[in-house]
């Protein structure tokens, strides 16, 4: 190649590196400026948008709490984001604490992480004990968001009492008794004769139809109700020997020996559809769930499902969420106030109301709409007589950093051994070793 | 390729310049020297935004990664960094996981650029005829390419589904069972090799194509005045002529299925994509790496995987290498 040096030639050069040079220096400007979130600086009138970010339900829509705030609020509007899965949402949301843009001005968080955002990242949120009063949830609720120095990074929405979700055309069908009450006193022996149950029901099971979705949906269910689950008061992993665990793996790997649930990762899209599908009669039922079910279920099936106790009426808790402020926000004061006002016993009622889910807030349990409640969608189901008692007696778990991702994997080895035919020895020692892995 | 600079500094003065101004000796000699400068040191001016923008983007993380790779970082806690030495290494090395990670990628690797390659070669033969709307056809081999990883993945996923998928239902009508996809090692590998199959063999085709366009004519005038059907055209003139293509489209997808990434990922989607299905049936060593990573939160493991697949690519590279030479020993 012969370069031959014209002027034009030259200028031309001179400035194909010129921007070179400065494509080059916008791509590191934008690699290091902040994004930031959606909401940006008041404009002239002083009117701010709060964005909020969460996962499955909050049942803020359902009950049209955002709407309502603007009422109250004429200058703030509130944009809610949600991600259907959890375990999609929460490591994006690590990611963005670390990175410290992309945040919403309200984030959700999930029981099952809310030990390890305390142990390792409260510097990142707003100290809400500022805010609220801690004193107002249920004890174990608020000390779940705490730090040691009694920051509290979390305000509770919901929790998640157990019950049995079931169909009452189905149980009708098959020959079983469709009352609740009726329904509760069968399973008065634990989750045993949840399993009895179910072998009674696949005797005369409608074509088509399961007596569960998953055996994982009741595996979480039995350890729901120890206090030490997965790991010790001292914050050791014990989740090899904990009782609940492995009562919890040995009544799931018989519901797969026996074939009777069908076999769905629960809230997958093949979850969603069996539901809509009208193939599921029981699901152990956190009052979270329930919310789920009428949501994927739909009309169709409007007043055939129905809510009994838990099996053996015992006191358990799967699941519930907190709210956050991210203490990088734009917005801290705002969203601080508007989780305050989410999170009071009103709102609360409203929400379970609405979507079912179980208030965290001790004042709301006084509140008429609450005490009263019934869930339409579940044959007028006394769902404020059933969860309330239950939800007083719930006690205190103790949580750990990796809780979340170890149901996680061992749900998912349950549903290896319905839907691959793993056998429950092969299937625990894979789940053992992922879990290994993610403490190690 | 010869360059030749024509060095200016000693022609004292530039061509077509009206009217030199004289000028003092000492005036000039440094004028001179300003021209041999920038003679010398312009060309690194100009190739120096690449290698910038690679040392800040490419040589910077390569090096920071290996960094981590011998740390134990968490997610949760990035600032604390702590020495482990080569555990992270040894770790992986010890997790069944990670080997299955690497048979999968090398089966999909085999099983999608083998017949991609093969497909491309034919395409770009056929395009090489005299066609009517030939750019039309060029173009429309070249679409699957434009588009972007995931809607393809998303739309195979489709097609893929174990309950209502399209392909379930066209098998079908031929008497077959339905069969999950996703679920069996085999067949979750088949589907992702489809989805790469469909998105680079237009790529390659182009590729190969523009070479067989460069294979000189008279080449084949000789050929068929000897006599040669196509087929022998094809295997005796137009293959040997597409050698160093095909070593290069050879390189490029060996380097793509190391990385590949979106389609199991989106295949299933979720956090069952996340870790490359419930049983890892179809984990790349890619999607190992984000589970590590992003999922598990360990961040010193994952950064090792990063580093183990480079070592892979390496080699993979040694090997193309020395077959090349080889063939090209044997060829001459």
């Amino acid at each position: 190649m012969r370069i031959t040096r014209t002027v034009a030639g030259r200028s031309r050069r001179t400035a194909v590196v010129a921007t070179t040079g400065l494509t080059a220096a916008a791509l590191m400007l934008t690699g290091c400026s902040d994004s930031g979130s959606d909401s940006d600086e008041a404009d002239a009138n002083g009117n701010i948008t709060l964005t909020v970010a969460d996962f499955g339900q909050f049942g803020y829509k359902e009950a049209g709490l955002f709407e309502k705030y603007h009422e109250l609020h004429p200058n703030i509007t509130v944009k809610e984001n949600v991600t259907a899965d959890e375990k999609v949402y929460y490591p994006k949301f690590l990611q963005q604490l670390n990175t410290g843009s992309g945040l919403a001005d309200v984030q959700g968080i999930e029981v099952g992480r809310v030990k390890e955002l305390v142990d390792t990242k409260a510097d990142a949120f707003a100290d809400l004990s500022k805010v609220v009063d801690p004193d107002q949830w249920v004890n174990w609720k608020a000390l779940q968001a705490s730090t040691d120095e009694g920051k509290v990074i979390g305000a509770g929405t919901d929790i998640g009492p157990m019950s049995i979700c079931y169909r009452r055309d189905l149980f009708e069908q098959a020959g079983l008794p469709a009352d609740r009450t009726e329904v509760a006193a069968k399973l008065a022996g634990g989750w045993e004769d949840y399993l009895a149950l179910g072998e009674e029901f696949k005797k005369k099971a409608p074509k088509g139809t399961f007596f569960m979705d998953s055996a994982s949906a009741m595996y979480n269910g039995v350890v729901s109700s120890d206090s030490e689950q997965y790991y010790s008061k001292d914050g050791e992993a014990i989740y090899k020997e904990s009782a609940g665990v492995k009562a919890g793996w040995k009544l799931a790997s018989e519901a797969v020996d026996k074939k009777l649930t069908q076999g769905l990762a629960q809230f997958s899209p093949p979850w969603q559809a069996a539901l809509r599908k009208g193939s599921i009669a029981t699901v152990a039922c956190p009052a979270w769930m329930a919310a789920q079910i009428s949501t994927y279920a739909g009309d169709d099936f409007k007043g055939k499902w129905d809510i009994a106790r838990t099996p053996g009426d015992t006191a358990a808790n799967w699941g519930g969420s907190f709210l956050s402020v991210p203490a990088k926000g734009k917005h801290v004061k705002e969203a601080g106030e508007l989780v305050k006002w989410l999170t009071a016993p009103e709102q609360q009622a409203a929400v379970f109301k609405a979507a079912g889910l179980f208030p965290s807030n001790k004042g709301a349990y006084e509140l008429p709409d609450v005490k009263t409640a019934k869930l339409e969608y579940f044959n007028n189901a006394p769902i404020g007589e059933i969860y309330a008692e239950e939800a007083q007696a719930i006690p205190a778990a103790v949580l750990g950093p990796k809780d979340g991702v170890i149901k996680d994997t061992i749900s998912t080895q349950i549903n290896n051994m319905e839907q691959r035919g793993t056998k429950p020895d092969d299937a625990w020692k894979a789940a053992t070793e992922a879990i290994d892995k993610v403490i190690g | 390729m010869a360059t030749t600079t024509p060095t200016r500094g000693a022609h004292g003065s530039r061509p077509g310049r009206r009217a030199p101004k004289p000028m003092t000796p000492s005036r000039q000699a440094w004028r001179s020297r300003l021209w041999r400068f920038d003679d010398k040191a312009s060309p690194y001016a100009y190739i120096a935004p690449f290698f910038l923008v690679f040392g800040a983007f490419g040589l910077y993380p390569l090096i920071y990664t290996g960094w981590i790779a011998l740390h134990r970082v968490e997610m949760t806690s990035l600032d604390q960094m702590e020495w482990v030495g080569w555990e992270n290494f040894s770790n992986i090395l010890q997790d069944s996981e990670f080997w299955t990670a690497v048979t999968n990628t090398f089966v999909i690797g085999v099983i999608s650029t083998v017949p991609q390659l093969m497909i491309a070669l034919g395409l770009a033969h056929l395009l090489n005829y005299k066609l009517r709307a030939s750019t039309f056809w060029r173009t429309v081999i070249l679409t699957p390419y434009a588009t972007s990883v995931a809607s393809a993945a998303l739309v195979f996923a489709l097609v893929f589904r174990a309950d209502g998928g399209l392909l379930n239902w066209v098998l079908g009508f031929f008497g077959a069972g339905e069969t999950n996809w996703a679920n069996g090692h085999w067949s979750s590998n088949i589907a992702i090799a489809v989805i790469v199959i469909w998105r680079w063999t237009g790529y390659n085709t182009l590729i190969y194509l523009a070479a067989m366009q460069a294979v000189p004519s008279d080449l084949y005038e000789a050929a068929s005045l000897d006599g040669a059907s196509r087929w022998q055209q094809f295997r005796n003139v137009t293959i040997p002529s597409l050698r160093p293509t095909i070593l290069f489209t050879i390189v490029i997808s060996t380097i793509g299925s190391m990385q590949l990434f979106g389609e199991p990922l989106l295949l299933e989607g979720g956090q069952i994509g996340a870790q490359g299905g419930t049983e890892h049936q179809y984990e790349t060593l890619s999607i190992y790496l984000y589970n590590y990573g992003w999922n598990l939160g360990h961040l010193g493991p994952a950064a090792a995987v990063a580093w183990a697949m480079l070592v892979l690519l390496l080699l993979i590279a040694a090997i193309n290498w020395l077959v090349g030479r080889f063939m090209r020993k044997t060829a001459a």
